[in-house]
């Protein structure tokens, strides 16, 4: 299941005293959603600790996180980098393993990046010519139901073994989504905005570049974040079937060799990579698009 | 009255010739204004005051050229409105400054999209916000203002393009009573410093009375003018004296059928 890291966050805003009312101090108001996080945690792990002792949950099969973190050197050793930063045979396990997210990651950046810079220019051209939109958007509302996992052939006739593919992967999952997204918050601009750009004198290019393009970056930029996990899971499907390296290489691998410690151990990796990439493109929408409007999911 | 005798000498500023306004709707065309005629003069400060939904606001949006007339012409300056110009600055109920803009970047938005330079932009930015009082904010953001500042702001940005006429679309209806009768003199002072006439659109009898020379009452839908009150009281006028007390009693008289009648419409509708 997709977990949103964003609702873990929220907390910040919901916890803002203690039950006796009184106003909390700024630092202590950070550390409580923290160390709620933390006791969350901690009760999900003793959960499986238990039904582990108890002897519910067969060790091959669900080995608790003490049995799977436990071997950290045994399990990096699956991470390999093959042709992902040259291939060096005789590299630590650590760093075979950051190697292996690095790659995953910087697939899921560029894909990430391309689209949604792609989805926004066509968003944004199919509203400013005209004819170019009557011609686009029809065949764009009609490919983006198609799940972007049928699209994983395609990205192997096109692309080939490799980065490519998973890469197309992840802009694929964003760009009609956010090709429609985009072009659904042109057409919601506000009025006033638009008025007071004529009013000014600006020219529809200038209103399209100063007015509408920062008015909808923002909102934009969440529906990204909102579809991150999305590109998170395509990236996987992609590195375990085009491209032979990556985190989605080695949930294949412990599949295939059924190693339940290693695919818990993958999880854990994908989950926290994915929880920390979320938080980073967070902080910057919060510098980079400040306008945003506050609600639950901006801030 | 210095702007009324000027008005007699020099030729007005706006002229409204049979103007009116039918929006086309799915059933019946609905008439939102009719058979309008109004000269406004240069320095004049004009209030168009009448019962919501009476069609002020749409004349108002009709002369800045946001709207284009049904019927009738406008001429604005001698030539005949057909579009938004910044020769007509208009100001929003609410301040609608752009929230990715620093206060100054705001003021100064039209003359970035005429290319005037950045250094000339941060000047009249400068000289602007002096004259609405808000030196202190030019680096800014929105957010960072109250109401009644983000609104001076709103002023000082249609200000900086150098307009004749300034259009205001009940730009203090969002703010409390205190802060309200602030942006009264605020406006005011604006307006002796400067050469522009105003058009100020409200349906507020204090308001319409403490601010205007001229105050046009709309009717009820379709609008039409129903009578035009010159105000003769000195500036500043003080909301407490016998002659604004009366004049506000004969406003709402005036008033009361067109609210009555604009009700019993809405009733009808719903």
């Amino acid at each position: 299941m997709k977990a949103d890291p964003t609702t873990f966050l929220a907390h910040r805003h919901a916890v803002r005293t203690v039950a006796s009312g009184r106003p909390l101090s700024g630092l202590v108001r950070r550390l409580v959603p923290l160390g709620w996080g933390a006791a969350s945690l901690a009760c999900f792990i003793a959960a499986w600790e238990l039904a582990w002792a108890a002897g519910w949950a067969d060790p091959l099969l669900l080995p608790p996180p003490h049995i799977f973190l436990r071997n950290f050197a045994s399990q990096a050793q699956y991470f390999i980098p093959t042709d992902v930063i040259g291939e060096t045979s005789n590299t630590t396990a650590l760093k075979s393993l950051a190697m292996t997210i690095v790659a995953t990651t910087l697939r899921v950046l560029s894909g990430l990046v391309l689209g949604f810079v792609c989805s926004v220019a066509m968003g944004v051209a199919i509203r400013y010519f005209r004819l170019f939109g009557n011609l686009t958007l029809p065949t764009i509302t009609l490919l983006a139901p198609i799940s972007p996992i049928a699209w994983l052939p395609v990205a192997i006739f096109l692309f080939g073994i490799g980065n490519a593919p998973a890469v197309f992967m992840v802009f694929i999952s964003l760009f009609f989504v956010m090709t429609v997204s985009t072009i659904s918050q042109i057409d919601n601009v506000s009025r006033t905005h638009l008025n007071v750009a004529a009013v000014m004198g600006a020219t529809r290019g200038q209103t399209f570049r100063h007015v509408i393009l920062p008015a909808i970056l923002p909102s934009l930029f969440m529906v990204l974040r909102m579809n991150l996990f999305g590109a998170w899971m395509v990236v996987l499907v992609a590195e375990a079937t085009g491209v032979g390296s990556g985190l989605g290489q080695v949930v294949m691998l412990a599949r295939n060799t059924f190693n339940s410690s290693l695919s818990f151990f993958t999880m854990t990796l994908i989950g926290v990579t994915g929880f920390a990439f979320d938080v980073a493109l967070l902080i910057v929408q919060r510098k980079v698009l400040f306008w945003m409007p506050s609600n639950g999911l901006g801030k | 009255m210095s702007q009324n005798e000027s008005a007699s000498v020099q030729p007005p500023l706006v002229t409204c010739k049979g103007v009116g306004k039918t929006w086309q709707t799915d059933g019946a065309p609905f008439v939102a204004l009719r058979d309008i005629d109004l000269n406004i003069a240069r320095r004049e400060f004009v209030v168009f005051l009448g019962p919501s939904g009476c069609g002020k606001s749409t004349l108002l949006y009709l002369i800045s050229g946001l709207e284009q007339v049904s019927s009738g012409r406008i001429i604005c300056g001698g030539a005949e409105v057909s579009g938004p110009g910044t020769d007509r600055g208009l100001v929003f109920q609410d301040a609608s400054l752009f929230p990715w803009l620093s206060v100054g970047e705001n003021i100064t938005f039209g003359l970035k999209m005429q290319h005037m330079p950045k250094e000339n932009r941060r000047r009249v930015a400068e000289e602007i916000l002096e004259r609405v009082g808000l030196s202190e904010a030019i680096d800014k953001r929105p957010d960072q203002l109250s109401g009644g500042m983000r609104q001076r702001v709103a002023v000082g940005r249609a200000l900086a393009l150098k307009p004749e006429i300034l259009l205001l679309d009940e730009p203090f209806a969002a703010l409390d009573v205190q802060t309200r009768a602030k942006m009264q003199d605020f406006l005011i002072q604006v307006w002796q410093q400067s050469n522009v006439s105003m058009v100020f659109v409200t349906h507020h009898i204090d308001e319409a009375i403490a601010l205007a020379d001229r105050i046009v009452v709309f009717t009820a839908r379709p609008g039409r003018i129903k009578t035009i009150i010159p105000v003769a009281l000195p500036r500043p006028r003080d909301t407490r004296s016998r002659a604004f007390h009366d004049l506000s009693v004969h406003l709402t008289d005036l008033m009361r059928d067109e609210v009555d009648r604009a009700f019993a419409e809405q009733e009808r509708v719903r």
